[in-house]
């Protein structure tokens, strides 16, 4: 595989601690937040690699839906 | 006896009211008068960006406004554009007076309140108006001002106090200590100042920027407040304070008439003696 730009690894980090903060939810409701982190990133496959503007603006608003629902008040998502 | 005579006095003073009510219904429909001014089209330049599409570039955008009908405030003219123009302009705003700090943007190069803020008059020149500077874009001319509300957080904004007053009632302060807070507790936050700070913008993550470090200076110089050492300790280190280089953009800046780089100047000179 080829080796990734710093934007690329930040995107899979934010992917895998979306990952880690699901483990902290009820079992019974993760495949919902799984397939909702899931779509989240797939909303935005059409944008390019090299729009760098684009992606930084998309990290930051991950990030900041990752703090919302990582909060233990919520227990599921539809 | 004596309400008659009131009601009679309340008839008599309201029929002045009543003349002018008449001039106001002709001034309604003025529209219709063949006296209607000349009128001043202007020229605005807006900031434009749609988070929902992050691909596209952000883009300038001209609106045009006929100024005899438009406020004499750019907040005004930002209302019109988006009442009859174009409702997908998105802005922040609120007491339209200059008091609660949501208005503020960059026009025509100064960071100020659009409230506060007064249309040129000179229709041949357009008007720029963008979001605060080197602040991360939520939509159009809203700015994402979570670091800086982070920040006002950790300097921790009230009274810090162990002992209670001798009288169990409130805690007093004598008229030349309240008036060390004069300047300092008209601050609004509506971070001008420390959008405008060239300090600010290269070290956001670590240096306070004037704003905070203004509302840090009022909480050190209340008499009343007995954590003054610990709210020393905080600040002494090479970021917090010490990005500041008294370039004085935030004293110009300010659309209340503040002083913030004094407060900083304040604070180093307590450091110092500390």
């Amino acid at each position: 595989m080829a080796r990734l730009s710093g934007l690329q690894r930040e995107v899979l980090s934010l992917y895998r601690k979306c990952l880690r903060e699901i483990r902290k939810k009820p079992v019974e409701s993760r495949g919902n937040f799984r397939s909702y982190a899931r779509k989240e990133f797939d909303k935005h496959l059409s944008v390019s690699k090299k729009d760098f503007n684009a992606i930084e603006y998309l990290l930051r608003k991950g990030t900041r839906q990752l703090e919302m629902y990582s909060s233990p008040g919520i227990r599921n998502i539809r | 006896m004596a309400s008659l005579r009131t009601t009679s006095r309340l008839i008599a003073s309201s029929r002045p009211l009543f003349r002018p009510a008449s001039l106001a219904r002709s001034y309604a429909t003025v529209e219709s008068g063949a006296q209607e001014p000349a009128p001043k089209v202007k020229k605005f330049q807006v900031y434009r960006w749609n988070p929902d599409t992050p691909s596209e570039k952000p883009k300038m955008q001209t609106y045009e406004l006929d100024l005899n009908k438009t406020g004499p405030m750019m907040l005004d003219a930002l209302i019109r554009i988006k009442n009859e123009i174009d409702p997908t302009l998105t802005f922040r705003r609120s007491c339209r007076e200059g008091i609660c700090g949501s208005c503020a943007m960059n026009i025509d190069g100064v960071n100020t309140l659009a409230c506060l803020c007064r249309i040129p008059t000179d229709t041949t020149k357009e008007s720029r108006i963008y979001p605060l500077p080197h602040t991360y874009v939520v939509k159009d001319l809203v700015p994402d001002l979570t670091q800086f509300y982070k920040q006002y957080k950790s300097i921790k904004p009230y009274l810090q106090r162990e002992t209670k007053s001798e009288d169990g009632l409130e805690y007093r302060q004598s008229p030349a200590d309240r008036k060390k807070l004069d300047g300092l507790y008209e601050c609004i936050l509506c971070a001008c100042c420390s959008t405008s700070c060239p300090s600010y913008w290269w070290n956001s993550e670590e240096y306070l920027g004037p704003a905070i470090l203004l509302q840090s200076y009022r909480w050190l110089a209340d008499s009343r407040d007995e954590k003054t050492a610990e709210r020393k300790h905080a600040l002494d280190n090479s970021m917090s304070v010490y990005r500041c280089h008294t370039i004085l953009n935030c004293t110009r800046t300010c659309p209340k008439g503040l002083n913030p780089a004094r407060a900083i100047a304040e604070i180093k000179k307590m450091m110092a003696a500390h």
